[in-house]
């Protein structure tokens, strides 16, 4: 048993309380220690995926409590590359909160930044359903913190609404678990995935009802329609640093779908079927829609970002409703993509409405300082999220595309996502004319007070983002084949149980005599 | 008794569902309140009903009657954590109110009220 495995859960867990109790009065020395801890999760990440890349399934057993009966993590090559894109993308999102100062605005802003990633590492390393529950709390409470960080009464009241939206998800979670309880006594996941298979399916109607549940819970995180209405208003007034952080919080949702209906309701699985692939290509068709058409109508910047990750995921869910493994590679090399590519949009409009005294309206105002500076990064990273060549978004769409065909709908989902992108670019285009093209033909206001430029510190965040898709983009290939690996991994169930179950874990021996 | 379980939650989430679809913060609360109590009583359920039956496995006597402990303790966990929800949630419903002078929970004119000074620059 390798201890290594938790600590991507103990490390933030034991810094979050330090720093809000000891250093709740010094901000230098909560930065140092919260760099410290991100560092430290960054390289324990990249030792992890240096384990899990070998291909084994490692468990840790809480308490030595034995499967099914305790709780386990479960570290696999998808949870190894979930935590390693998470925690590079803390590195970038502190850096650029302590280099803006957007941590200093309010109090405790890394002590709940801790507790975010402690939930999120959590969410992406346990093998045990509730404990999923559990996990989703703990990142929930910490981002209901995060979300109002520095307070202000537009920023409160989109909170609240984010709250409200997230404690009833909460309930039909917990609604969903019972359920899932009641009809097979169990709620780790390896033991769920060999149980659900035995149902016949005379018996399938609790299961499916249960499936359903917790699909909505889950499209809840991932802002997948109809349940996609909270997300714009909660990104466009949270703190920048916390929205591109918020980037992962929708693909924890979308881990949950992947892994939850690959692993345990497979397609495989006599008693649900294809039925989870039926409802999610159409809502997710109809949450690329929502996207492309906000980005077209937004009349503020950070809206309008908010609204392209929508359509991102709509895309990304796309790839993952099919639930075979091409497609699942495909859907987790646009996943790591849209990551960033939402991180860095995030951060550089944080930086240019910044330069505009905060106004992010999309009208036309004097040139700020280094406008041409901002226009090329804007650029860039507008590029990527359209999934233009030569990023990483391209690419990305290329594989989904790839995966969609054939499969349910293919001419509806290509012309979704051909159609989306074309609106997505469109609505990038506008907002970035109006923007850094227009402002230049404006005289200067005199009356304006100047903005200092942009430091070094502040814009290297919002580049890094920007190099991580040029690199995901030049390392397609390897990491295409990783995935790969990843995808099969995920997909094989079997091996899957066998190694969290150990052996309680026994296949029909007939099975294996007649094959 | 199934009968009474049943009703109960089913009334419990009726009454939850009909608040929290309420335009103000206070009814929504309640709401998610009554729901969350709706859910405690069904995750008691999920381990079938048993009256007066200790919670515990006993390997010493056969055929004894018990209740299935693992809803208990997810029972357990899922008051806890519904319990500092709704705390963080009335933190947040009075910051809201205090700020905005009002408890309507829908955003009208959502952003667009934002001025251009707004709250970026604190």
């Amino acid at each position: 048993m390798n201890h290594w495995i938790i600590a991507p859960v103990v490390l933030p867990a034991l810094l979050a309380p330090i720093i809000a109790f000891v250093m709740r009065h010094d901000i230098t020395l909560a930065r140092a220690a919260s760099f410290a801890g991100t560092l430290a999760l960054a390289a324990i990440a990249v030792g992890l995926t240096v384990l899990a890349a070998a291909g084994e399934t490692h468990v840790y057993v809480l308490g030595n409590w034995e499967a099914p009966f305790g709780i386990v993590l479960v570290l696999d090559r998808l949870s190894a590359l979930m935590v390693l894109l998470t925690s590079i993308l803390a590195l970038i999102v502190l850096l650029h909160a302590v280099a803006t100062g957007w941590d200093a605005r309010g109090r405790h802003f890394h002590a709940l930044f801790q507790f975010q990633l402690m939930g999120i590492c959590g969410a992406f390393l346990t093998g045990d359903a509730f404990n999923l529950f559990v996990f989703f709390e703990v990142l929930l409470i910490a981002s209901y913190g995060l979300m109002i960080h520095s307070g202000g009464r537009e920023r409160v009241r989109a909170g609240l609404q984010y709250v409200v939206m997230n404690l009833a998800g909460s309930t039909l979670f917990l609604f969903a678990l019972g359920t899932i309880y009641a009809t097979t006594g169990t709620l780790n996941m390896a033991d769920l995935a060999v149980k659900v298979r035995e149902i016949p399916v005379e018996d399938a109607a609790l299961i499916r009802v249960a499936g359903m549940l917790l699909v909505i819970v889950f499209a809840i995180k991932a802002a997948l329609f109809p349940v996609q209405f909270w997300l714009p208003g909660t990104y466009a007034n949270a703190p920048a640093p916390v929205a591109a952080l918020f980037a992962i919080m929708t693909k924890v949702g979308a881990y949950a779908i992947l892994r939850m209906y690959s692993t345990v309701f497979g397609p495989d699985v006599a008693a649900t079927g294809g039925l989870f692939t039926t409802w999610l290509v159409p809502a997710a068709i109809v949450t690329l829609a929502v996207g492309a058409f906000g980005v077209l109508g937004a009349r503020r910047l950070v809206p309008l970002i908010a609204f392209s990750v929508v359509g991102s995921m709509g895309t990304l869910m796309l790839a993952v409703a099919v639930f075979t493994p091409y497609a699942a590679m495909a859907a987790l090399y646009y996943l790591v993509h849209s990551t960033f590519a939402a991180a860095a949009l995030f951060l550089l409009a944080d930086l240019v409405v910044a330069r505009r005294n905060g106004d992010d309206a999309l009208a036309a105002r004097p040139a700020t300082v280094q406008n041409g500076l901002f226009a090329a990064l804007f650029f860039a990273a507008a590029i990527g999220m359209a999934g233009m060549p030569p990023l990483s978004g391209f690419l990305g769409k290329l594989l989904v595309l790839d995966a969609l065909n054939p499969g349910p709908m293919v001419t509806l989902t290509w012309g979704a996502i051909l159609l989306g992108s074309l609106l997505t670019i469109v609505g990038f285009a506008r907002a970035g004319s109006i923007l850094f093209w227009k402002s230049t033909a404006l005289p200067a206001d005199p009356e304006a007070q100047p903005t200092p430029p942009a430091r070094a510190l502040e814009l290297a965040p919002g580049i890094a983002a920007l190099a991580m898709l040029a690199l995901l983009a030049a390392a397609a290939h390897p990491v295409s084949g990783y995935l790969e690996a990843t995808a099969a991994q995920l997909f094989d169930h079997d091996g899957y149980a066998r190694a969290v179950l150990g052996t309680l874990y026994a296949p029909e021996p007939a099975m294996e005599v007649e094959g | 008794m199934e009968i009474l379980v049943a009703s109960a939650v089913g009334v419990l989430t009726a009454g939850g569902v009909y608040l929290i679809l309420r335009l103000r913060t206070f009814p929504v609360i309640l709401g998610l309140a009554l729901l969350s109590y709706a859910v405690n009583v069904f995750l008691f359920s999920t381990g079938r009903l048993a009256v007066n039956a200790p919670p515990v496995l006993q390997r010493y006597a056969e055929n004894v009657p018990y209740t299935d402990p693992l809803p208990q303790a997810l029972v357990l966990t899922a008051i806890v954590i519904s319990f500092g929800m709704t705390a963080v949630l009335v933190m947040f419903a009075v910051g809201a109110y205090l700020e905005a002078d009002h408890d309507r929970i829908d955003m009208t004119e959502a952003g667009e009220s934002r001025s251009a000074k707004g709250d970026a620059g604190t």
